[in-house]
């Protein structure tokens, strides 16, 4: 297994340099000059000189990525002109906001679409089967940014004054204050620390940062806040999940050792649970393997409609002002993110079949 | 009986005449037995007929406001409700089946028109992405070796990123514009041509009818295009078909985001996002748009899965 996770991580480290140089080359491909596409229209000459000392912009282009790659190596995104502000300080504030987003859809997606896939599959052919799959695949043709507006619509206006309520934007309801759950614990941390930044990142869900300071009230709110737009973000992995979750049930389901349980009288919840679900789930890492890229893409599509300050949002303000610099650099931490549960999700496969890993 | 048995077995009867039925024959036959890829066929065919005919059905011009009509008889309103004369709009109002925009232009001409676009946007991509897909999975698969590895590798590095992402890149580097976004979509699609493309080729290569066309004497464009391509087409046509739905999608977000069609163009996604904050005072501009992508991109998907379960049998009982 060792010997499998230690190939599988080599193996990644040209596709992580080939992101690299795709996004370099991106960046070199921006028309005009290279330093008023970074830094913005106003630089003056002054700052651009120094902007291109220091990134050898006027060196060869090899040496270029080389100073590119270093860089990054180092954490250092650069400077977005938008935000005035490093970009790696702004992701290491907005990518919370996106991870918590993105587990949130992911979990319902598989809590909702694993149990529907396996009662479609044991009822084959039921209503249930029929619904849920004419669901699936409208769920996997409509347009994100779409299904929120309509959520939000459907939830924030034409339910407006019924329990069913939610707010259409935002992270917390204005007015609620939240504090970093390491401050509550009384814990000192200096800023710039490696374990100030992952509890700082840690602190910024404010999910989890309600639960690690027992603020219920907190926790509440932002899960109310969360709903629609996990909603809108799951519906095309779930109805993904559903669909493979059936058919790879569907498949177990026929075969000769299912028959034989069943001939031993076993109950049908043992033998679907059990003898068939436990097989059927390697095609599932599978399919959420592929969903997570959607779930990325489509997580800049949601934020957006629904206003979140996260990864997505941020992307989306820079495209307007052509901050080049910020959409560069998010696109190599994500894809480096990708890359990353990819690997994961690899990982997790030769972990359920032996089989994989000894090949 | 379903018509494939029939048709089987009335060739069966005329015995040689069993060569006849061709691979298109049978699938057109499994087809039709799927309820879900006629409702496709049948959305694709209404659309395909609305794409061709939008300037003679559609009621007004989708770029002209209403404000710039000769004639109108009532002042517009910008973002007007439907007004339907069969329920219940006043007679002396003009009839405007699903409103106005933003622009006070008539909505239901500009879905009309977004229509054809949507379908050229799909046409487009996915031609693009097929030709560039099939030559460089046709080399890495054919020749191995080093650029196989070139190839491959390349393509790696492109699936390495969520897709839309790479096209929202692909599109702020080159500059918004829906060719740039044409472009992009078309680039971060090409992988999974080239692998399907790829594993066909591996999968013939070293059959007998392979190597005897080239003790023939066959050279390898003739091996690769007459003799090994041909499998590669099945799976081709499907990933293409299900590809239609996937540009049609990532092309409105990118429009949606500002950076594909750009005003005054009829694009379903640009017109939904241009009026994304309107959402709670005139949803019909947001929810019709919606609707026209969500059912073209459904008709794709249809068609998609029913043709992958005709042209491969083995998966019918799964999916």
């Amino acid at each position: 297994m060792t010997t499998y996770i230690l190939r599988r991580i080599l193996l990644s480290i040209p596709v992580l340099f080939g992101i690299l140089f795709a996004t370099f080359a991106l960046g070199r491909l921006i028309p005009g000059d290279p330093c008023r596409a970074m830094l913005g229209e106003k630089a003056t000459d002054a700052v651009c000189n120094e902007f291109i000392q220091r990134h050898g912009l006027d060196k060869p282009i090899l040496v270029q990525f080389g100073y590119y790659v270093n860089e990054i190596a180092h954490g250092d995104f650069g400077r977005s002109f938008r935000f005035s502000k490093p970009v790696g300080e702004l992701l290491m504030e907005r990518l919370p906001i996106t991870v918590e987003l993105s587990m949130a859809a992911l979990l319902v997606s598989i809590f909702v679409g694993v149990p529907l896939g396996v009662i479609s599959a044991v009822r084959h052919n039921s209503w249930v089967d029929v619904v849920t799959m004419l669901w699936a695949n409208t769920g996997v043709s409509m347009p994100v940014f779409w299904l929120g507006l309509m959520l939000a619509y459907i939830f924030a206006l034409a339910l407006k004054d019924t329990p069913f309520q939610l707010p259409p934007s935002g992270r917390l309801s204005p007015g609620l204050i939240t504090v970093p759950f390491y401050e509550i614990w009384g814990l000192e941390l200096t800023p710039g620390t490696t374990t100030f930044t992952i509890v700082d990142f840690l602190s910024r869900m404010n999910i989890l940062n309600g639960l690690l300071s027992t603020d219920f009230a907190l926790v509440k709110d932002a899960l109310v806040h969360l709903i629609l737009p996990a909603l809108a973000l799951s519906t095309i992995p779930m109805a993904l999940i559903a669909r493979m979750t059936r058919s790879a049930m569907l498949e177990v389901l026929g075969q000769d050792y299912i028959r034989t349980a069943r001939a031993k009288g076993l109950r049908q919840r043992v033998v679907v649970m059990k003898h068939a679900f436990s097989n059927a789930q390697l095609p599932l890492v599978t399919v959420i393997g592929l969903s997570l890229g959607g779930l990325l893409g489509g997580a800049v599509l949601t934020e957006t409609v629904f206003n979140l300050s996260g990864v997505g949002r941020i992307l989306y303000e820079a495209i307007t002002a052509r901050d080049y610099g910020i959409v560069q650099a998010f696109t190599v931490v994500i894809a480096i993110f990708f890359v990353i549960l990819n690997l994961i999700v690899d990982i997790s496969y030769a972990y359920l079949d032996p089989r994989i890993r000894l090949e | 009986m379903s018509q494939e048995v029939q048709v089987i077995q009335s060739l069966d009867a005329e015995g040689l005449a069993l060569n006849s039925v061709s691979l298109w024959n049978i699938t057109w036959h499994r087809l039709l037995r799927r309820k879900s890829a006629i409702i496709g066929m049948v959305i694709l065919g209404i659309l395909i007929i609305t794409a061709l005919t939008a300037q003679w059905i559609a009621p007004y011009s989708p770029i002209r406001s209403m404000l710039d009509v000769a004639g109108y008889p009532v002042r517009p309103e910008k973002r007007q409700s439907p007004c339907i004369h069969a329920f219940g709009c006043p007679e002396d109002r003009p009839q405007h089946i699903m409103g106005l925009d933003g622009n006070a232009r008539d909505e239901f001409s500009r879905i009309l028109y977004g229509t054809r676009l949507s379908l050229i946007v799909g046409l487009s991509t996915v031609s693009f992405a097929i030709v560039i897909g099939t030559v460089l999975g046709a080399l890495g698969g054919y020749f191995g070796g080093w650029i196989d590895n070139v190839i491959m590798r390349t393509m790696d590095v492109l699936l390495a990123f969520p897709s839309l992402l790479l096209a929202i890149a692909i599109v702020t580097v080159l500059g918004p514009g829906l060719q740039n976004a044409l472009l992009a979509i078309g680039i971060v699609s090409i992988p999974a041509y080239a692998r399907v493309v790829r594993a066909s080729v591996l999968s013939v290569r070293e059959m007998e009818y392979v190597s005897a066309t080239r003790a023939l004497g066959g050279d390898a464009i003739q091996i690769l295009f007459r003799r090994i391509l041909p499998n590669a087409l099945t799976p081709l046509i499907v990933q293409g078909t299900l590809g239609f739905a996937t540009a049609i999608l990532d092309a409105a977000a990118l429009s949606f985001l500002g950076l594909g069609a750009q005003p005054p163009t009829p694009e379903w996604g640009a017109m939904l996002g241009a009026e994304r904050n309107q959402v709670f005072t005139a949803p019909h501009l947001v929810f019709l748009p919606g609707i026209a992508i969500a059912l073209t991109v459904l008709a794709f998907n249809l068609l998609g899965d029913g043709l992958r379960d005709a042209l491969d049998p083995r998966l019918a009982h799964v999916s």
